[in-house]
């Protein structure tokens, strides 16, 4: 029986995910990623061509507030869990590249 | 060598605007340009743990506003997506955005030619999604970050790949800033990163009765109006000498990212992660979709002006005013509201048009405002036109008077009394200065009076004499008719 | 005296103190004489407050003596689970990556505990942001269940449970992704509502699965329950899933709590139960004899989606929970790793040392299933699963005023007996994620107890917004029935 998901897709997956992981580690979760993947498999003995995804139950839509200024917490607040500041600013090693998004 | 090669450019824009709202997109921190690092910051857009984010409702209705402007469908159901990536001023790791389901799509707007026509280009979408903070790069072997400008409101305009040079694409740039600004929805300012271009960029070149597609390149967050036009026809040369130099085509997908050294006047490849792309955009649980009945759609309809475009050439048409006139005026919503209230109000719209381009802005430009924040009253102004028009004062007083008025607020006749600078069109009056100057100078009235070349120059001199002798206070006008009386 | 005082629910000791009759200090005190005498052993506490929660108490008692009016929960010292944010203490969420982590915000539900006057002792233990069934997921302590310590308290707000069962506060807050209240509440022996979501606000609960969380009361009767209920719940407007009281009105769930429900039509769903061991199926065919002795008529209904529920949890869940703790990376606060070679390696290391490796499982799973070429395949399909779960709901409370099902198929396991098959872990959630899927509320009360004398849970369903009914029916059970009344002996 074929895995589910191959060591070199959890190394993505760890990348994507932003896990360090060890060799070991990427065994393991070949492994357990695998048996649950395979169960999961399930849900496609389900025919669910006319259902709607629901991403949520609630009933309700349109939760707005209004365009009204509330005070923020203030840098020395805003910095206080920072593993390194560097004056007022959060502080991380140089960033070469531009990985942005927007 | 190039002889046998023609090409056509093919070039699609994504902007960024940054709308003005009061607040974040999802918190109530204010937006401040300049404002102290990391002080307009709360838990919400610091990303902490347990925060939740609540739309902003103003951030919704400007964008659908824009959306509206751009001829887009608005959606009557739209969602909030998370797009997941990496990155230090992303605090949560994900950006609120939106994805499959945007708040506008399938639009057009019309853009200026230097011909003086339009251009149809196709709005593709138009989704509302926040900022990223900053990334400052120091000198040292680390970067600094800075959380201010994260969860501002950014209304995301992507175009379809109808532009074909630089100067189109500029157009679009400035006609969208010119909306923007008409609709008060953004302040548009480039010098504050409001808006930021990226331009996709390619050829298809044909030689040898073969057409060839050069890879498409994507320009980043380029943030003024040259270096996006310079980019692009930066991009179109680089293109075009790469195909020649070495045929490179596109292939599968070898679409590449390049960033704008401007110092440099060029573009540089930039290297992206091909991981980065992988978004997993999904629908954020936090948030609650929106529809838009039609009630409120009504609502937010009612908010929309003339876009500068149409009444640019409304100007043409209506009041006959030039091209390049109907420009200036329409720059911005203030400065046009203010030359059709004059206009409104009785003013001749050639004539206010000229106080408004030769004196008006000037004099706004010096008190670091819009023409309409002088003060100055529209009907002020078509009453100063009308003095012009009227020969109560001359053109060129006309100014004189203008500059006075936005620094007294007193009217225009008060000023022109004031000031003796009412014309004298009393012809009885008139007649006698004329009558003299005539026999002062009977060499001229002999060449007038002789016809040919002679004539009209004299006669010219002679209407000089008069004005001189009132001390230019005598209409022109008046002047000229009594001459013609007495010399024909 | 102090030994009485332990075995008082909130109502009864929220009357004492009101009355004047009991102190809120003594209360307090009592409560840390417990904490410190017990909680070596049981491990339910992350942090404790104690000079705090004894200034508080003194606040209550002093405003109670100048004849001030106080809040629902005067002078009653309760616990919150780690998850939930709080200005004072760290807030760790049981992780490595949050130990040092000082929320600069409370939690909605916080300020709402404190504006009801409570006395806060401190922050129970749980599975690592949530994550788990049985509490030893924590990644700073060890939680044991008060009625056997060789067992699990169950999860993941096992020290909520453990903290209420071996009588360490009054009452406690935990939160409910797939069962984590209802299943600790069952091996516990107390009792434990999930509110319908978007009942109370989750305005500084850590979240795990944003659709899916839900804070809810653990206390020792369905009363006190009711009784939390009218403190936390209701609109916020820092949560847009929070549901407005236009919308669904919060009613006073204390108001008609001693009131059945006439005409009860109680469903069960036969095929489901045959799954559980043999004294919980034992104890709920008991417990539906007290209800039909009550004059309620019994139904079976159909959940044929049901089988489906843990898969697509499992994918919901973990989907969102990779999204969500994406945050958790040492830039902005929480665990940096020492040297990082470079920026990404900031991201890697500290999350690879600060995370647990149930969570990286998760986050893994949940990327995955989100990536894409799986989106479709995983996420989308389990969207679509979790809308025919609700739907089985929605058929079955057109024929019933609730359904009744175990909480959980065994009562509380050994320490380390699934710690190795995460897989077998997910499928002990059989019965509580569904409730989950469909946003709809479900308690759990104590309804026997197995030959080891552990306890075992009765878990009622009911439709979207109907705590009230539901509170009103278990407490119905509750009143024929004196299972609430034991104690863990912890000694
Ligand atoms: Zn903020």
């Amino acid at each position: 029986m074929s895995e589910k998901i191959d060591q070199a897709q959890v190394k993505k997956v760890a990348m994507l995910s932003r896990l360090d992981l060890t060799d070991s580690e990427v065994a393991e979760f070949t492994t357990q990623l695998s048996a649950i993947l395979e169960y999961v498999e399930k849900m496609n003995t389900l025919d669910t061509e006319n259902v709607q995804p629901l991403a949520h139950c609630l009933p309700i839509t349109n939760c707005f507030r209004d365009d009204v200024v509330k005070e923020s917490l203030g840098t020395e607040k805003v910095l206080a869990n920072a593993p390194q500041r560097d004056e007022e600013f959060f502080k991380v090693p140089k960033i070469l590249d531009d990985n942005s998004g927007a | 060598m190039t002889s046998d090669i023609s090409y056509k450019v093919i070039v699609g824009l994504e902007i960024h605007v940054q709308l003005c709202t009061q607040t974040k997109m999802f918190c109530g921190c204010a937006l401040q340009f300049g404002a102290q690092p990391n002080s307009r910051v709360c838990p919400v857009c610091l990303g902490m743990p347990g925060v939740l984010p609540v739309m902003n409702k103003h951030a919704y209705e400007y964008s659908v506003l824009v959306g509206l402007a751009l001829n887009c469908k608005v959606a009557g159901f739209t969602k909030w997506d998370r797009k997941s990536y990496y990155y230090p001023d992303l605090p949560k790791n994900y950006q609120i955005s939106q994805y499959d389901l945007p708040l506008s799509e399938n639009g057009f707007i019309e853009i200026p030619l230097e011909s003086g026509e339009t251009k149809r280009i196709r709005i593709t979408r138009a989704h509302l999604e926040e900022d990223a903070g900053k990334n400052l790069h120091t000198a040292g072997n680390f970067s600094q970050v800075d959380l201010n400008r994260t969860g501002t409101p950014l209304l995301e305009i992507v175009t379809e790949p109808d532009m074909s040079s630089g100067a189109e694409v500029k157009a679009l740039a400035v006609e969208l800033q010119r909306m923007v600004r008409y609709l008060g929805v953004s302040e548009a300012d480039m010098q504050k990163g409001h808006m930021r271009f990226e331009p996709n960029i390619n050829l298809v070149i044909t030689k040898g009765g073969k057409e060839h597609k050069t890879a498409i390149v994507e320009v980043k967050n380029l943030n003024s109006f040259r270096a996006l036009e310079r980019s692009v026809d930066y991009e179109v040369q680089r293109q075009l000498d790469e195909f020649i130099d070495s045929g490179k085509v596109m292939e599968m997908g070898n679409k590449s990212t390049r960033g704008w050294d401007d110092d440099k006047q060029m573009t540089v490849l930039q290297r992206v992660k091909e991981e980065a792309h992988d978004y997993r955009y999904f629908p954020d649980p936090d948030l609650l979709p929106v529809e838009l009945d039609d009630a409120w759609l009504e609502q937010i309809k009612s908010q929309l002006c003339e876009l500068p475009i149409k009444k640019q050439i409304r100007y043409v048409s209506e009041y006959k005013l030039s091209d390049y006139d109907a420009g200036v005026l329409t720059a911005d919503r203030s400065t046009a509201e203010f030359f059709e209230e004059a206009v409104k109000a009785g003013g001749d719209p050639k004539r206010v048009c000229n106080l408004i381009t030769q004196v008006g802005l000037k004099l706004a430009n010096e008190a670091g405002c819009g023409i309409a924040e002088l003060s100055l009253t529209a009907e002020n102004m078509s009453e100063l036109a009308k003095m012009i028009d009227d020969g109560q004062v001359s053109a060129s007083a006309g100014n004189t008077i203008l500059e006075q008025m936005t620094k007294t607020d007193k009217a225009a006749q008060v000023i022109a009394e004031e000031l003796n600078l009412i014309q004298k069109s009393d012809a009885g009056e008139l007649e006698g200065i004329v009558e003299k100057v005539l026999a002062e100078n009977p060499k001229a009235v002999e060449d007038v009076k002789s016809g040919g070349k002679k004539s009209k120059k004299a006669q010219g001199f002679l209407l000089g004499q008069v004005i001189q002798k009132t001390k230019g206070q005598a209409n022109p006008k008046v002047v000229s008719e009594i001459l013609s009386k007495k010399l024909s | 005296m102090p030994n009485d005082l332990l075995n008082m629910d909130c109502k009864q000791l929220r009357e004492q103190i009101a009355a004047g009759k009991v102190k809120s200090v003594e209360a307090t005190q009592a409560v840390f004489k417990s904490i410190e005498k017990n909680d070596s052993k049981i491990g339910a506490y992350i942090s404790t407050f104690k000079e705090q929660a004894l200034a508080k108490a003194k606040e209550i008692d002093d405003k109670i003596a100048a004849g001030e009016s106080v809040g629902f929960l005067a002078g009653v010292p309760v616990a919150v689970k780690d998850n939930m944010c709080t200005t004072f203490g760290a807030t760790t969420c049981a992780s490595k990556i949050l130990e040092n982590f000082h929320a600069p915000y409370n939690a909605t539900v916080v300020e709402k505990l404190l504006a009801a006057d409570a006395v806060i002792i401190g922050k129970t233990n749980m599975d690592e942001f949530a994550m788990g069934s049985s509490t030893e997921n924590s990644g700073l302590k060890k939680t044991v269940n008060p009625w056997d310590a060789s067992r699990v308290p169950g999860g993941s707000s096992g020290g909520s449970t453990a903290a209420v069962a071996g009588r360490l506060c009054f009452a406690a807050l935990g939160s409910d992704t797939g069962g984590s209240i209802r299943q600790p509440a069952s091996f516990c022996g107390v009792v434990g509502l999930k509110p319908t979501y978007g009942r109370v606000s989750r305005y500084g609960l850590v979240a795990f699965g944003s659709s899916l969380d839900q804070i809810g009361p653990v206390t020792h009767t369905v009363t006190d329950a009711a009784l939390m209920m009218n403190v936390i719940a209701g609109h916020d407007v820092a949560d847009s899933t929070s549901v407005d009281e236009q919308n669904a009105p919060v009613c006073d769930y204390l108001e008609n709590i001693d009131k059945p429900i006439e005409k009860l039509k109680i469903a069960v769903v036969p095929e489901f139960n045959a799954g559980a061991d043999e004294p919980v199926q034992k104890a709920l065919s008991d417990a539906i004899e007290v209800y039909k002795k009550l004059g309620a008529e019994i139904v079976e209904v159909h959940m044929p989606h049901w089988d489906y529920a843990i898969a697509a949890y499992y994918m919901i869940a973990t989907a969102e929970a990779s999204s969500n703790l994406a945050r958790y990376d040492g830039v902005h606060y929480g665990h940096r790793t020492d040297n990082p070679g470079d920026y990404v390696e900031v991201y890697t290391k500290s999350r690879a040392e600060g995370f647990g490796k149930e969570v990286k499982r998760r986050i893994m799973l949940g990327t995955y299933a989100l990536s894409s070429g799986y989106y479709d395949a995983y996420y989308l399909k389990s969207l679509k699963v979790r809308n025919l779960i609700r739907g089985d709901f929605t058929s079955a409370f057109e024929k019933c005023d609730c359904v009744i099902t175990p909480v959980a198929p065994t009562t509380a396991f050994k320490a380390g007996e699934k710690t190795d098959d995460p897989l077998k872990m997910y499928l002990s959630d059989i019965y509580t994620i569904s409730a989950n899927l469909a946003g709809i509320p479900g308690i759990s009360v104590p309804c026997g107890f197995d030959e080891n004398n552990l306890p075992i849970g009765l878990q009622i369903l009911a439709p979207a917004f109907a705590e009230d009914k539901l509170l009103r029916i278990a407490r119905m059970f509750e009143k024929q029935t004196d299972w609430h009344t034991n104690r863990a002996t912890i000694d």
